[in-house]
């Protein structure tokens, strides 16, 4: 395929990320500002002998995703908010049989039904720890088209290379905002493919038995190699055990596997941080407005830089701490009550240099708002 | 293959109490694939949680044991993803009508090509006791100490008017039938339901002032008769066993194919 130019909103970026990662069955439930993603699905991935189903709620959708992706399958969901409440059970089965799955989240404001059309990024946290049990997850985003195109790609990657779910936490405006998108010919961008198991059959095939590296080759439902796949603690043939050790091993497995491999997980945008006495954190959406403070700032000779975070989780600790501590001061903007400025607090030296420019009223984070609270905190007056 | 083989050894001894009716679904299911002369690698099957679903960790087949309620959910993704594969889907009554129910009814009005076994004893097992959606009024359970007030489903007139299409029920006691049932069902072409009435004397049974597994068997002898028997005709209180619903109709996956020509057209032209 050749390379392509097209305008589009990001979910529609979201959809074309995922067809260019081989994704091959969606299953998912209308929720706004997410449908766009399932609409566009149902009418594309038949086009290529692809399935899409609509389920009777965001739970199943869930859980149909992760049974498709045990017969070989590349597969992923979309929802908003409420939806992806109900999913945090399923995703939370996902980490634990290790099951490789997308999960797009076009964040709304929330709690509850909340603000269905317009954007919030409040989902941080959810993301996070939305479901139950000590756990690890990954969560990428994206504040501009091609960086949806491309960051859903990567979530594809990333899932297929750890077997974990993926979470996308876009948001509202980012979803339906347009831009330009170049979709490169394929094979440009590099698409990672699961890895398989070279045990042959009749062989004893332990599917939860980590290779060195922490990897587990797998092998597809409806293969040669029969197994059992639980939600409860077991051991390396899948079969359900309480033991203590097996129980802490597979936990660390689980844990260690994700976070003790930031290089490759976590992923960074950054502007103007060399030599930046002010650095902005910021992500999604409200990093556009990040970046045009910036811009807006360097034409005034002002030290402004930004570092976008376009992995949330595992949270970027390193880079935020390195880049952080180097600046007179730093100003997280988002649009939630704080979750990612808690965040660079607990990983700066000096956590009282750290503010805070944000918004929880559905409204994007605009220049005014970065504006004021950079003249305060620089020092020039209200 | 003899049906021994199709156990997995390794996972033995299993976690049922002694007479617990599940043991007997398990032999009429293996018994059912064993006829049908189905390849272990050509079968998934998916499971819920309860006491029933761990069923499926006993078995040498593509096995997932899932969440609560949601067998049927992960099974939909498995059965429409690789269609060629044979999705037998074993549940409990809670597991399949309470927080199940809504997968349950879907899968039947989909009519996607895989078999649910509900293995019903009326109460919650896993958990200690408690009333479950098949329990229905006068029955006595850890969460209905003064007897359950709750109406109850029949599994058959639900999945009937939900467009399953082949809806069958039986009991443990009738061993005959549960292996027959379950051959049937597999061997139908779209979604098929076998509710099987199973004991679990260690709540149901202790609650309910049944001395033991062999008067809860009796009572399944006792108080069934063949669908559209003289019997049931002169005493309406009693629970019908048979093939009750077995129709034709097209199935879920077939009429994906439909949508990918229809999508395929509309790229080429
Ligand atoms: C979301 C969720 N809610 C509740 C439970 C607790 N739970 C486990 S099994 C079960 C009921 C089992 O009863 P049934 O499905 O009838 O199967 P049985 O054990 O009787 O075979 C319940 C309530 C759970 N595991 N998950
Ligand atoms: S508690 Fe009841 S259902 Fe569970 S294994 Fe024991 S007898 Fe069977």
């Amino acid at each position: 395929m050749k390379e392509k130019i097209k305008f589009v909103q990001g979910n529609e970026a979201c959809v074309e990320g995922a067809l260019y990662a081989g994704c091959n069955f969606f299953a998912g439930y209308p929720i706004t500002p997410s449908t766009e993603i399932a609409e566009l699905l149902a009418a594309r991935l038949p086009q290529s002998g692809g399935k899409f189903i609509q389920m009777e709620d965001e739970i199943a959708s869930m859980c149909a995703i992760i049974g498709a992706s045990l017969t070989g399958s590349k597969t992923m969901t979309a929802t908003s908010g409420p939806g992806f409440s109900l999913k945090q059970e399923a995703i939370g089965y996902a980490i634990m049989a290790e099951i490789p799955c997308v999960i797009a989240n076009v964040q709304r404001g929330g709690p509850s039904t909340g603000t269905p059309t317009h954007v919030s990024q409040g989902d941080v946290m959810q993301a996070r720890w939305g479901t139950h049990g000590d756990h690890a997850i990954v969560a990428m985003t994206a504040s501009n088209i091609q960086d949806v195109f491309e960051i859903t790609i990567e979530a594809f990657n990333i899932a297929e290379t750890f077997r974990t779910p993926v979470i996308l936490l876009f948001d509202e405006v980012v979803g339906h905002m347009r831009e330009k998108l170049v979709i490169p010919e394929k094979e440009k961008l590099q698409v990672i493919e699961r890895l398989r198991t070279s045990v042959p059959p009749g062989t004893d095939y332990h599917p939860y038995f980590p290779r060195k590296d922490g990897r587990l080759p797998m092998s597809d439902f409806g293969g040669e190699h029969r197994y059992n796949v639980t939600g409860l603690f077991h051991d390396m043939w899948g079969f359900p055990t309480d033991k203590p050790e097996i129980v802490h091993n597979l936990m660390r497995h689980l844990v260690d596997k994700i976070e003790n491999d930031p290089k490759h997980i976590c992923k960074t945008k950054q502007y103007f941080l060399e030599d930046a006495k002010t650095v902005l954190v910021s992500y999604g959406a409200s990093a556009r407005t990040a970046l045009e403070i910036v811009n807006y700032s360097r034409m005034r000779d002002r030290k402004v830089g930004l570092l976008e975070l376009q992995t949330i989780w595992p949270f970027p600790k390193e880079i935020v701490s390195k880049i952080c501590n180097q600046a007179e001061r730093v100003i997280v903007v988002e649009m939630n009550m704080g979750q990612v400025l808690e965040l660079v607090r607990a990983n700066v030296k000096n956590p009282e240099k750290v503010y805070l420019c944000n918004r929880y009223d559905g409204n994007l984070v605009n220049i005014d708002d970065v504006k004021n609270v950079l003249r305060v905190v620089e020092g020039r007056g209200i | 293959m003899p049906v021994k083989d199709y156990i997995r050894k390794r996972f033995f001894p299993h976690i049922w109490c002694p007479g617990c009716g599940h043991g007997i679904v398990l032999g009429g299911m293996l018994g059912a694939i064993e006829e049908l002369g189905l390849k272990k690698k050509d079968v998934v099957m998916v499971s819920g949680i309860g006491c029933s679903s761990r069923i499926v960790g006993y078995v040498d087949f593509h096995t997932l044991h899932t969440l609560h309620g949601r067998a049927l959910a992960f099974a939909t993704g498995v059965k429409f993803s690789r269609p060629e594969l044979n999705v037998i889907v074993p549940m409990g009554d809670g597991d399949a009508t309470a927080i199940g129910g809504n997968h349950f009814i879907h899968a039947c009005r989909r009519n996607i090509n895989m078999t649910a076994i509900v293995m019903n004893n009326r109460i919650y097992g896993m958990t200690g006791g408690q009333f479950s959606p098949l329990s229905g009024p006068g029955i006595y359970a850890t969460t209905a100490p003064y007897s359950s007030i709750d109406y109850d489903f029949d599994i058959v007139e639900l999945a009937r008017g939900s467009g399953a299409t082949f809806v069958a029920r039986t009991t443990v006691y009738h061993v005959n039938e549960v292996k027959d049932y379950i051959k049937k069902a597999i061997q139908h072409k779209g979604f098929s339901v076998v509710e099987i009435l199973s004991q679990c004397p260690t709540y149901f049974g202790r609650k309910n002032k049944l001395k033991d597994v062999n008067e809860m068997l009796e009572y399944f002898k006792n108080n069934t008769t063949p669908v559209g028997s003289q019997a049931k005709k002169d005493n309406p209180n009693l629970i019908e066993r048979g093939i009750f619903v077995q129709i034709q109709k097209e199935e879920y996956c077939d009429k994906y194919l439909n949508v990918i020509e229809a999508a395929s057209k509309e790229v080429k032209g």
